[in-house]
């Protein structure tokens, strides 16, 4: 026998190892917080999803208002965010000069380097101070009293709240939905781009005709992975959409997310139903994400071979 | 107004609009920075590196915390690493030939990529903190290894992909088996390219929070003893930022400026490292 052989496969079966810790990660995930819900599942049923009650003293638990919030938070961020990204992967693609694409990419791609404890602290210091003093009263007194989404716009203006936090989980996606959008408009072929270009149309033609068209599934699998992002984001939230059980549909009210419950209650917990409650949150969760992220995700594979938009 | 004025009008404002939009970008980052730079460099003295956290009131600085950080962080790094290079090798190198699997294991991988992070804190804790009965380092390690393995899959498998299939043949045919050739060619031309998956790892693990604050918690004082619970850089400056007073933020502003430049430098490297590979390859 050749001595490579025995080498070779142990490497496989050493590598074959490493790869399938990745699924049993997940699986292990699942279960673990399966088996640490189990009390709560078993009390609450189905009704845990539908209940806006979140009283600790009573050990009575629903989690219709973080799950509320969190979808409030998130539409807002998607909404801010979607045009946004859209623009910069626009002027990256199209506008900017040779030389500071680059540079320019590199600053948005920093963006999403920011660790989302310092987006908190940005946040609750400086952005929702500013906010309360400069937009928050113009827009109760003006919006706040349109009908159908004047009421939105209403609430105390202290800075937190639910809006703020879909604010600041905006800044935080674009430069995740922006990267995904930059390389799928990269794929578009260039003699497409450059016959439209040769009929005479103008860039923003070529962009919403050809380009955005072309690339359309990869822009939606981008907008997914920003969604699945902002569903998730713990610590930017925690700090300024103020942490309150109620459920409100003015947006500068405080809120509470689902992630912002278990980072803020979870370790003063003090029961066991108030415990498996709250594990009961993280694995809807983890199971809303994993839909996002996995529709996203199965979107852009389809479309490169690799996994597109910085990872980081 | 004749169809091309108008047609030139709506390029014009469209694109106007992609302007500001980059504008928009670049402020925020611009601005973060620049209240990290404004609040931080004041507060960053000697004290903050040779002094432990304080109680209320009293001065201290965050060397406990810092020193929680690099243990914690460099320990998942030393463990998740190696699995997550292994792991990427097979998706790249084996994955065609049972291909089905490998496509699973990569949708897996790419959803755990961006998981919610909070959550793999709760997983660490229901592991390790409900079993033990105590918060310690070693679960905030598990967790934060559990969040750096899918991004090291994945850069890896993308730059083994990268080097061209004639290096592999070549090698091959001069009679190298196949583990002979991933290891002395396709690891040897991907190199910068691993080595600059694992640094963006490790800048992203390095600022997460969420996932310690139920498994390495907090610790007032020096502690490099990975059983017990230990002080982290992160969790510091969420507990100090959060408190009313007025020398914890200032440490937790000078923490902010720390952790935010240690990552940004690592990011930069890393692009700039990766640069650098994709001009040799």
């Amino acid at each position: 026998m050749r001595p490579g052989v025995l080498l070779d496969a142990m490497f496989e079966r050493a590598a074959w190892l490493a790869a399938w810790v990745v699924p049993i990660t997940l699986v292990a995930i699942l279960f673990v917080l399966w088996m640490g819900c189990r009390l709560s599942l078993q009390h609450f049923g189905a009704g845990f999803l539908t209940s806006a009650t979140w009283d600790p003293v009573a050990q009575n638990f629903g989690a219709l208002v973080p799950i509320y919030g969190t979808l409030v938070t998130s539409a807002i961020a998607l909404i801010i965010a979607v045009p946004v990204s859209f623009g910069i992967a626009l002027f990256l693609t199209e506008l900017a000069p040779g030389f500071l694409r680059g540079p320019l990419g590199v600053a948005i791609d920093l963006l999403a380097a920011i660790p989302s404890i310092i987006f908190g602290m940005w946040g609750l210091f400086i952005f929702a101070p500013y906010f309360a003093a400069h937009f928050e009263p113009w827009l109760i007194a003006h919006v706040g009293s349109w009908p159908v989404i004047g009421g939105w716009f209403q609430g105390a203006p202290i800075g937190i709240g639910v809006f703020t936090a879909g604010f600041i989980l905006a800044i935080m996606i674009i430069p995740f939905i922006s990267a995904v959008m930059r390389d799928v408009f990269a794929l578009v072929p260039p003699m497409m781009k450059e016959s439209a270009y040769g009929m005479g149309a103008t860039t923003w033609e070529v962009t919403s005709r050809i380009v955005l068209p072309q690339s359309r599934s990869g822009v939606i699998g981008g907008i997914f992975l920003g969604l699945g992002r902002a569903l998730g984001e713990t610590m930017a939230v925690t700090f300024v959409i103020g942490n309150a059980h109620e459920l409100t549909h003015a947006l500068f009210m405080p809120g509470a997310t689902i992630s912002s419950t278990l980072a803020n209650e979870f370790t003063e917990a003090v029961g066991p139903m108030y415990t498996s409650s709250l594990i009961e949150l993280g694995l809807i969760l983890f199971v809303i994400t994993f839909i996002v992220l996995g529709g996203a995700r199965w979107i852009l594979r389809r479309i490169t071979s690799r996994t597109v938009g910085a990872p980081i | 107004m004749t169809r091309q004025r108008k047609r030139a009008l709506i390029n014009f404002i469209c694109l106007a609009l992609a302007c500001v939009a980059m504008a928009f970008g670049l402020f925020f980052l611009g601005a973060i920075l620049w209240t990290l730079v404004k609040n931080g460099w004041p507060a960053l003295s000697a004290q903050v590196f040779s002094q432990m956290t304080p109680p209320p009131g009293e001065s201290g600085g965050l060397l406990n915390a810092i020193m929680g950080s690099v243990i914690i962080t460099g320990v998942a790094t030393v463990i998740g690493t190696p699995l997550g290079i292994l792991a990427g090798t097979y998706l790249a190198e084996y994955g065609d030939r049972a291909h089905r699997v490998a496509g699973v294991i990569r949708l897996i991988n790419d959803v755990l990529l961006s998981a919610p992070s909070v959550v793999i804190g709760f997983f660490a804790y229901a592991l390790i903190v409900a079993r033990t009965g105590h918060f310690s380092g070693w679960a905030g390690v598990v967790a934060l290894a559990v969040i750096l393995v899918p991004v090291v899959v994945s850069s890896t498998e993308n730059m083994l992909k990268m080097v061209p299939n004639q290096l592999r043949e070549a090698a091959a045919a001069l009679g190298a088996s196949k583990s002979r050739v991933i290891a002395s060619i396709t690891y040897r031309s991907a190199k910068t390219g691993i080595l600059t998956g694992v640094l963006l790892a490790i800048a992203r693990i390095s600022g997460e929070t969420a996932p310690l604050l139920f498994t390495s918690l907090n610790n007032q004082f020096w502690n490099t003893n990975l059983s017990k619970p230990m002080a982290s850089l992160p969790i510091v400056i969420f507990q100090f930022a959060m408190s009313p007073y007025d020398d914890w933020q200032h440490l937790a502003w000078a923490g902010a400026l720390l952790i935010t430049l240690s990552v940004l430098v690592i990011n930069i490297t890393a692009r700039g490292l990766a640069k650098y590979s994709a001009r040799n390859i």
